[in-house]
């Protein structure tokens, strides 16, 4: 297997979507090559850093006043369709 | 397990009961909707408009829509799917309308493999998030993620930020399977290579 050919399989390697004869092939690699070991690596953690980073919270004033509105809106739709 | 429960979101049944209560025009029902997925419906539009003003007011229409098109919802997907591709649909709008000067599209892609391929091959720091305070970090996610392409960062923050399976990723852009798939290896090494001036292993380990 070509480097090429291991970052093709890169991500269905990492979501364990791999059949069991090429995840052997893909581990084969990451043996005896330092730098798809590394790319696989980072690759890994750059995706728990974005999972975990919490990036874009809503925060509590903000949401009940944005679902107060969005209520608000669905309760005059109702209104106008029941007229 | 006790109270810790009410952390697990409900199981679909329950969401279906709602969904046709809703439908039926009981805005409580849909107002426990709006609570389960208001969050990510949040986040999925920040990080695509890269605006908060823009986000709440997809958030504000996107539920709206959905309350008024209920009718139209069959079922055969879950609720959140649809919902998803409300609001992205929303969402590009909004970016469309910020930046008329560039084409937003989903079905952009990167002529080359050029993009994807590794430039830079550095072992990162062992806990590379205790390099920076939890403000920096943001920050650093943020503006990382803003340089991909919408249809790059769209694709990583449904699969790798939202947890959505490929096919319900595929089902809420519109898009296949193997762009799906393709979309998401490019934006995952992209990011990878942004992160690295900031991740990258230095002298001694520490915060400099």
């Amino acid at each position: 297997m070509t480097c090429s050919e291991f970052l093709k399989e890169l991500s269905d390697y990492l979501d364990n979507t791999t059949d069991q004869r090429i995840r052997a092939e893909l581990e084969d690699h990451l043996h005896w090559c330092h730098n798809c070991y590394v790319v696989c690596n980072t690759t890994k953690r750059t995706i728990e850093i974005y999972r975990d980073s919490q990036l874009f919270e809503l925060p509590d004033d903000l949401r009940n006043r944005l679902r107060t509105a969005i209520i608000g809106k669905c309760k005059q739709h109702k209104a106008k369709t029941d007229a | 397990m006790g109270a810790i429960e009410s952390k697990v979101s409900e199981p679909v049944s329950d969401e279906s009961v709602l969904v046709n209560a809703a439908r039926n025009g009981d805005v409580g029902a849909f107002e426990q909707l709006v609570r389960r997925y208001d969050r990510n419906v949040f986040r999925i539009a920040q990080h695509i408009t890269q605006n908060r003003e823009d986000a709440e007011d997809v958030v504000q229409d996107a539920f709206l829509k959905a309350f008024q098109n209920l009718g139209q919802f069959q079922g055969q997907s879950k609720f959140y799917t649809w919902l998803v591709r409300i609001a992205v649909n929303e969402a590009l709008m909004r970016l469309r309308r910020r930046r008329p000067e560039r084409t937003v599209s989903l079905d952009e892609d990167v002529k080359t493999e050029e993009d994807s391929i590794p430039r830079e091959v550095a072992d990162w720091s062992p806990n590379p998030e205790q390099l920076y305070s939890q403000a920096e970090l943001k920050d650093i996610l943020s503006k990382t993620i803003q340089g991909l392409s919408p249809g790059f960062r769209t694709v990583f923050v449904l699969r790798d930020v939202e947890a959505l399976s490929t096919e319900e990723t595929a089902e809420a852009l519109n898009l296949s399977i193997p762009a799906v798939k393709s979309r998401l290896l490019r934006a995952r090494l992209q990011l990878r290579e942004r992160l690295n001036k900031y991740f990258k292993r230095r002298n001694g380990d520490s915060k400099q």
